[in-house]
């Protein structure tokens, strides 16, 4: 396995150090580079124009709840195809009023992620063509992937349990 | 067919009436094409060529609920798709029957949270629960033979219910 | 149970053209229960006559709240869920996530292990087309390819479920290597596959490939060029129709690809045709790596023997104790994983299936992402039917093949 970064993506980790000040960081050969919310459009269209990072791969966040500043990283992995490289993006939000601009004018497909991110962990998406949910129904109360928004988890039915359980579900009439 | 041996030479068969309408239900049964996950696709499996489901006529899977008499709900139900469920159950003709295929329409399968029906049974009456993750084909067969079942034993006073 | 909610005009206003504020479009709801959508998708169209004015996807349908629930469990027992998410790669899925692991916990694979891991991949491969052949084909009403297609399907899922006892859902790839190795009448029943498939497909490309009717509903139906596809993440076999040259299998190659020598089908017209075509030769393709990795199937161990985080196999427990323990402990507590964050990506027969998954020191993940390929290829269908005739719509959405599962996690 290899261990350590990629000679070819030194210098796009220089310019991105020098231009927004990014922070490094290195995990089994993977790039990390945290950007501030203001700043991720210019830096993901510095990357898409100049250093050929055709593809946004993924864009999701991650909740560090109760961990409240910042509370969410949001995620923006890039593909480069013409270079083979690859750079994740992170941004870190606070927990109050989460926010981070919009990037669809640089990337198209971020438009439905975006619309993940506000269905799922309730971040807002500034800018945002068609901010409704995506996932869940309208009408949901609470963003699911949330740390604090339970699982749901309903206590299975087994022999032991069985009468009892039965009386509670709410069995469908014709 | 063994048919004519039973009439005789007279042309006439007697049975009950209970009987009759019992057997030209379960032969000429329509399932609604409703496939919603993993489950849907051993359900087309039992479709196709190997395990050929039309041996029990029912090879006419209708799209549409207007037409059915079967529902076979093949997957997971979402708390989404529970009142679209709910609204083609509710436009299928009487008599009708529905077979919840599969661990997750039973009770929830493997995905016990916040998103899926723990079992369909909360969003439509269910006859028969075929286990499995998925059912093989041959377990939805046999899981409509027993529906078949339960059908040739309704009784008269079951019919007018219904 | 909560009722199906009135939508009005307005929540769609800004996705719709005027004309259809006027009434004079159309507005006309197709799914979720709807045959050609290929599960429970509902796409809100505007019609102007017989043409699409605009096409809004509504997914969710399916959503299974996978990701959450995987949060909940220990990093084995979550991967039971991976196979319900593409349920026509339950293989792939498996090893995406099994492949993410190993790459946190830092656990190498033997060699015959991911030999295994890539045969059992690529007849993943071509089931998952022959499904997508098939109901497209039905879409297009060649019924007789629905069941040849699934004729052959029968044959790699009897294959499946001779290594590991279930027809789809498999789990047989873990972290660290395969369940076990696989049974002697393996090589035979593969090599069977491999000797009639050939033929198969010839039989499918006589039946379709030159058809005049097949042909008039796909050639330049839907067509995507390269920098939408690009900027709409669209990857797999939708991107390589429309001429761009990136295949995770050939780009970065993982499991030992590097070995097998095969070609990436391109075709650079980017219609619903090249994309038929793209993915027949896929087929070809596929079987010519199991066929090589067949031949080269190296002997011996199918799993790591480092006994932190891979299970000992059952023959050890039952004569050494120190095995016991780590059978007891690695089953009910799990393994602790460090606490980082990897991503990594194969090639599933939709395109870049990527696993985001963060540890936090615990043996559950702090946070599984899977990225899928449908998601985003789905997410350009509302740009590329624009123009097209309905029944036109059915075959395009038919050659992106989507899987609802994969879309809504
Ligand atoms: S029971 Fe299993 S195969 Fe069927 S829908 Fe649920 S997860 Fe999928």
């Amino acid at each position: 396995m290899v261990k350590t970064m990629d000679k070819k993506l030194e210098p796009i980790v220089k310019a991105m150090q020098s231009k927004f000040s990014a922070t490094l960081e290195e995990f089994r050969a993977e790039v990390h580079l945290f950007v501030k919310p203001e700043q991720i459009v210019d830096a993901l269209t510095l990357l898409r124009d100049e250093y050929n990072f055709e593809l946004l791969s993924a864009l999701t966040a991650v909740d560090y709840h109760p961990q409240s500043t910042p509370r969410f990283h949001v995620i923006y992995q890039l593909t480069s195809l013409a270079k083979n490289l690859s750079v994740q993006l992170r941004v870190p939000v606070n927990g109050d009023s989460p926010k981070v601009p919009t990037v669809t004018r640089v990337y198209a497909m971020a438009n439905w992620r975006e619309r993940e991110l506000i269905d799922m962990f309730g971040i807002e998406v500034e800018g945002h063509p068609d901010p409704r949910r995506i996932l869940m129904p309208d009408g949901t109360e609470g963003h699911p992937l949330r740390k604090d928004f339970p699982l749901g988890y309903e206590e299975p039915q087994f022999t032991f349990n069985f009468d009892e359980i039965d009386l509670r579900k709410p069995y469908a009439k014709e | 067919m063994g048919v004519e041996q039973k009439l005789g030479n007279m042309g006439v068969v007697t049975t009950t009436l209970e009987n009759v309408v019992n057997w030209s239900r379960t032969n000429a049964m329509w399932p609604m094409l409703f496939g919603l996950a993993c489950c849907a696709i051993e359900m087309m499996s039992a479709q196709a060529a190997h395990y050929d489901m039309s041996r029990f006529g029912m090879e006419l899977m209708r799209a549409s609920p207007r037409q059915s008499d079967l529902m076979i709900v093949a997957g997971r139900v979402s708390k989404k798709m529970g009142p679209v469920l709910r609204r083609l159950y509710d436009q299928m003709p009487e008599p009708k029957w529905v077979i919840a295929m599969g661990d997750c329409a039973s009770c929830g399968g493997v995905f016990n949270n916040y998103a899926i029906y723990q079992g369909v049974d909360e969003v439509v009456p269910v006859d028969v629960y075929v286990a499995g993750c998925p059912p093989r084909p041959e377990a939805l067969i046999h899981g409509v033979l027993t529906v078949y079942e339960k059908v040739k034993g309704d009784t008269f006073k079951d019919l007018a219910k219904r | 149970m909560s009722q199906i909610e009135e939508v009005s005009l307005e929540q769609f206003k800004h996705l719709v053209s005027e004309r259809a504020l006027t009434g004079e479009t159309m507005l006309l709801n197709m799914g979720p229960q709807h045959p050609s959508t290929h599960g429970v998708l509902r796409l809100l169209l505007e019609l102007d006559g017989e043409i699409v004015v605009n096409c809004i996807p509504d997914i969710g349908f399916l959503h299974t709240g996978i990701e959450k629930n995987m949060e909940a469990k220990t990093y084995q027992k979550a991967e039971v869920m991976t196979d319900r998410l593409d349920y026509m790669n339950t293989m792939g899925n498996n090893l995406a996530y099994v492949m993410a692991v190993e790459k946190l916990i830092d656990v190498d694979v033997p060699a015959r292990a991911q030999a295994l891991r890539v045969i059992l991949v690529e007849l993943q491969r071509i089931a998952s087309h022959l499904v997508w052949l098939g109901t497209s084909g039905l879409d297009l009403a060649a019924m007789s390819m629905f069941l040849y297609c699934f004729r052959e399907r029968e044959q790699i899922l009897d294959i499946f479920e001779l290594v590991s006892g279930q027809r789809m859902m498999t789990t047989y790839i873990r972290p660290g290597g395969v369940w076990r190795d696989v049974p002697v009448e393996f090589e035979k029943a593969v090599r069977d596959f491999i000797k009639i498939f050939p033929k198969r497909i010839d039989e499918y490309e006589t039946l379709l490939t030159k058809n005049p009717l097949f042909i008039d509903r796909m050639v330049d139906i839907g067509y995507l060029s390269k920098e939408t596809a690009l900027s709409y993440g669209v990857t797999g076999p939708v991107l390589r129709a429309s001429g761009v040259d990136w295949d995770l299998r050939k780009a970065r190659p993982y499991m030992g690809y590097e070995q097998y020598d095969f070609n990436v089908p391109i075709r650079t017209e980017g219609d619903t045709y090249a994309r038929y075509l793209v993915r027949v030769q896929e087929l070809r393709e596929s079987l010519k790596i199991v066929e090589q990795a067949l031949n080269k199937l190296p002997m011996g161990p199918v799993r790591s023997d480092n006994r932190k985080f891979v299970p000992p196999p059952r023959s050890e427990i039952g004569v050494s104790m120190e095995s016991l323990i780590h059978h007891f402990k690695l089953w009910t507590e799990g393994f602790p994983a460090p606490k980082a964050s990897v991503y990594s990506a194969i090639e599933s027969p939709r395109g870049e299936l990527g696993v985001f998954l963060e540890g936090d020191g615990g043996p559950k993940p702090l946070r599984v992402h899977m990225r899928t390929p449908s998601f985003d290829n789905l997410g350009v269908l509302s740009q590329i039917v624009k123009g097209y005739l309905v029944a036109d719509l059915v075959a395009i959405l038919a050659s992106i093949d989507i899987v609802l599962g994969d879309i809504d996690r």
